[in-house]
């Protein structure tokens, strides 16, 4: 015990369980990797995209619909083809994954913040605000996610001037579907809470004279996050299937700044007149990345909660 | 001929961080009508070696070595098919905690009668006469009636003997008692070991008994096997062990133990385990932080006095006052605690006597009456910048060291908490100085402080809630069964460290515990508490030598019998 130095950071990280079970499940590596591959595809968008599909000059209607590159007819510039205007479908598929990452993350965070904060109060507080906090989720709840991110939209879109809609409604939908998604978060936070709170080291703390605030910021909290994350993660998922849904039903993003919601919307319309690529590709990234998240989601969970293998 | 006879038995754990080899090379034998005891501290390896017998190790454990025979017949390679017929039927089980060792859904006659059947191949009808006569074996009343009722229906002392009445009804020849009295009072301990003894004499049932107790082993058993870190040490007759122990880690946990019949000035240093836990570095108290703003304003008369304390707890909510069902654990309870004194309260579980203790820690709101502290009654402090006067002066050390600390602090900050919220250090410098010198002083390294609590032992936890005590240079020490979580070597240990501090520092304080020999050794006066009320409150001799409530005398004498203990090493103070 004398004589062992401080271990870094870095060698913890690499020398505790979860890194070891990560190191040994050949579905998270895979995983991981692919959502590390699109989410850089997509936060490097401008730089690697092999053509700019927002850049006016570079578009050219003598370039609409054609197929992907290994086809016959196919054009090398465009590996997966063009749609209607001219545009490269894999670098629209690049930009478009920035929004629905976008979205996705920002919504996650928001939901989290809300959840996490109600969860906490509901749970140390209890009694009546307990009650109430637990209620409107139970109510929340009663109604399917995807209602409620479609209400809120169209009320938001009712308050908003209308020339001010295309700047804003990437952070309505961001509000959308962040509120749509807290309930889960509070009710998780607020069971763990409780269990937390009748703890030995949160009394001790409360002896000290440490205010609630702050026993719930720097106790509680971190002694709650591990189902959180696992949460978040699947959640995350969910997120960005929902904004593809919204913007697949026309109330989401502004086909001027097309997700992949967008995109699958604009190549329905082709699918039966054989232009299948500009609709099957961005829905395939969509399931690629969905599928990728909630697989290291499902992982997460088991490596965080042994007795479930 | 041997019962049970464990040759060389060897257990390893496999894990990535290499092989622990948990058991090593150990021989046991049992013979009809004997009780084995099997002592040791956690880590030990005593349960791995009663879960190898039974074919129910842990995985990833395994049996790497060694035979068992039951009655000459090999048992450990058996099928897991054939080890489970052995299992009930040959041999009976009986584990620690009485809540999960019975089927919550069936009923008691459902889980014996079933187990009669299967085993002894009886009729319906003889299973049941069966089932009912051994729950009269075992000591329960009515039980024609109380066969039908469920397990939950039955008090923790009840069920455990629920729990004989099972590992019995097969005609077992080996009982296996992995710690069968350690979830219990010492009034229901002192009848289930009587109760235990008495049938294993009757039916010539050989039985291995698991426990870290030596009170329990002083009581039941005929040889004691002593285990230390997956060896056996030593072996032989209770009476000699106990008595006249030769290795050394024999004697060392033999003087750890706290007795009732006299009382120490210290526990002699037992340096057998954790060796690192000595307190090699000491302050200078009167030049240090710790003994300096120890100037606390004049108190005339007692430092705490509570007077008709009652705490309600709610047990059946509902949302009108009058269908609300609630019971007292705290009932009109009074006394004062002087300055300078170890006040003890002792009990059995549901006594209240926790209650207290978090009442005048100011963490229950009392129903009614008062705590003053001094001359101020807690109970009426309005606003917390008042009460946070009160709080630096009044700290309190908790049973539990692994849920008293948060896992995701280092312990730097964990002792830190307290001087930089109650601001008592100048500079962050001056802070992590003062730091490093309490883990120092409570007997931890330097290093300690940049660890999290994960890396520590139970004992080493509790030195770490201890430093965070006195972190704010508390005048008052509330203790709520500070050592019942540890073994008793790192409890002796500890128990010194208290000591030592309560004389360093003049502290008063509040010491609570259900263990008598631990009380005896630690307070000045103690109260008794029964069912929420303070029966009676005596100097501690006096309470052991001439015990005046009858709950008191009752209490006194279910304790199990240590006398004839080696006195070997003792300091003794008073006897």
């Amino acid at each position: 015990m004398e004589n062992t130095v401080e271990k870094s950071r870095m060698a913890r990280i690499l020398d505790s369980d979860i890194w070891h079970s990560f190191a040994r499940s050949p579905v998270a590596i895979i995983s991981s990797i692919v959502t590390l591959v699109i989410i850089f595809g997509a936060l490097f968008a401008p730089f690697i995209a092999p053509n700019d599909p927002f850049d006016l000059v570079a578009i050219d209607l003598m370039d609409a619909s054609l197929p992907p590159a290994w086809l016959e007819e196919g054009d090398s510039r465009f590996f997966l083809g063009t749609d209607d205007q001219g545009r490269g479908i894999l670098s629209t598929i690049m930009y478009g994954a920035r929004i629905s990452l976008f979205v996705g993350f920002a919504s996650v965070i928001f939901s989290m913040i809300v959840g996490i904060s109600l969860g906490l109060i509901s749970g140390y507080v209890g009694g009546r605000t307990d009650a109430i906090i637990m209620r409107i989720a139970d109510i929340q709840l009663s109604f399917p996610a995807i209602l409620i991110a479609l209400l809120l939209d169209g009320v938001a879109r009712g308050l908003v001037p209308k020339e001010m809609h295309n700047d804003v409604t990437i952070y309505v939908l961001v509000f959308a579907i962040g509120i749509s998604g807290w309930v889960q978060y509070a009710r998780t936070v607020r069971g763990s809470t409780l269990v937390e709170k009748n703890k030995e080291y949160v009394q001790a703390a409360r002896i000290i004279g440490i205010r609630p605030g702050t026993i719930l910021r720097r106790h509680i909290l971190p002694n709650v996050m591990g189902p959180v994350m696992v949460i978040a993660t699947i959640h995350l998922a969910i997120a960005i299937i929902t904004e593809a849904t919204l913007s697949f039903l026309g109330v989401g993003v502004p086909p001027t700044t097309p997700s992949l919601g967008t995109l699958i919307r604009i190549g329905n319309e082709y699918l039966f007149s054989g232009e299948w690529w500009i609709t099957i590709f961005p829905g395939a990234a969509l399931v690629i990345l969905v599928l990728a998240v909630n697989l290291l989601g499902d992982w997460l969970r088991d490596a965080l909660n042994p007795k479930l293998r | 001929m041997e019962l049970l006879d464990i040759k060389n038995l060897q257990i390893e754990f496999p894990s990535r961080r290499g092989t622990v080899v948990a058991v090593k090379g150990v021989n046991l034998t049992v013979r009809p009508g004997e009780v084995l005891g099997v002592v040791g501290e956690s880590g030990a390896g005593k349960s791995t070696i009663g879960n190898a017998v039974i074919g129910l190790l842990d995985p990833p454990g395994e049996m790497s070595g060694g035979e068992v025979f039951l009655k000459g017949e090999k048992i450990n390679d058996l099928s897991s098919e054939e080890k489970r017929k052995i299992r009930g039927r040959r041999i009976g089980m009986i584990f620690q905690d009485p809540l999960t060792s019975l089927d919550p859904l069936q009923t008691i006659e459902q889980q014996l009668v079933e187990t009669i059947e299967l085993h002894l191949r009886l009729g319906k009808k003889k299973s049941q006469e069966r089932a009912v006569d051994l729950l009269r074996q075992v000591g329960i009343d009515d039980p024609e009636i109380r066969i039908k009722n469920y397990p939950h229906q039955f008090s923790g002392g009840m069920r455990q003997r629920v729990v004989i009445a099972l590992a019995l009804c097969a005609e077992p020849e080996v009982i296996i008692a992995d710690e069968p009295t350690t979830a219990l009072d010492v009034s229901i301990q002192a009848q289930i070991l009587e109760l235990m003894r008495k049938l294993c004499r009757e039916k010539q049932v050989g039985m291995l008994i698991i426990t870290h107790d030596m009170g329990v082993i002083a009581d039941i058993t005929d040889r004691v096997a002593v285990m230390y870190q997956g060896n056996l040490v030593e072996e032989g007759t209770t009476q000699k062990i106990l008595g006249d122990p030769d290795h050394p880690y024999t004697k060392s946990l033999i003087s750890a133990v706290p007795r009732a019949d006299v009382r120490l000035r210290r526990f002699p240093m037992v340096d057998y385990i954790e060796k690192e836990e000595d307190r090699k570095v000491l302050l200078d108290i009167s030049t240090h932080w710790l003994g300096q703003g120890r100037d606390f304003g004049k108190i005339e008369g007692p430092l705490i006095s509570v007077k008709d304390l009652v705490m309600t707890f709610v047990t059946k909510q509902a949302f009108l006052k009058k269908n609300r069902q609630s019971f007292n654990a705290v009932d009109s309870v009074s006394f004062d605690i002087k300055q300078g004194e170890v006040f003890g309260i002792v009990g059995e579980s549901g006594s209240g006597k926790s209650t207290i203790a978090r009442l005048i820690a100011g963490l229950y709101k009392p129903a009614s009456g008062s705590v003053f502290f001094g001359e101020t009654d807690l109970t009426k402090v309005g606003s917390e910048r008042e009460m946070d006067v009160f709080r630096k002066q009044m700290q309190m050390i908790f049973q539990d060291p692994f849920s008293s600390l948060n896992g995701r602090m280092r312990v730097m900050d964990i002792v830190a908490e307290p001087i930089r919220f109650h601001k008592l250090a100048s500079s962050n410098r001056e802070v992590e100085t003062i730091v490093t010198d309490l883990l120092e002083h409570v007997g931890l390294g330097r290093q300690a402080a940049v660890r999290f609590p994960h890396e520590f032992s139970g004992g080493q936890r509790q030195r770490i809630s201890i430093a965070r005590a006195l972190a704010t240079r508390p005048r008052f020490l509330i203790c709520d069964e500070p050592t019942s979580a540890l073994d008793v070597s790192i409890q002796a240990q500890i128990l010194n460290l208290l000591k030592d501090l309560q004389e360093e520092l003049g502290l008063t304080m509040l010491f609570i515990s259900h263990d008598l020999p631990v009380i005896r050794q630690m307070c000045d006066r103690v109260g008794v508490m029964k069912k929420g009320k303070l029966v009676e409150v005596a100097e501690t001799e006096a309470l052991f030598t001439d015990p005046q409530a009858s709950y008191t005398q009752e209490l006194l004498s279910l304790m199990p019998k240590l006398d004839f203990l080696s006195h070997e090493g003792l300091d003794v103070e008073a006897s």
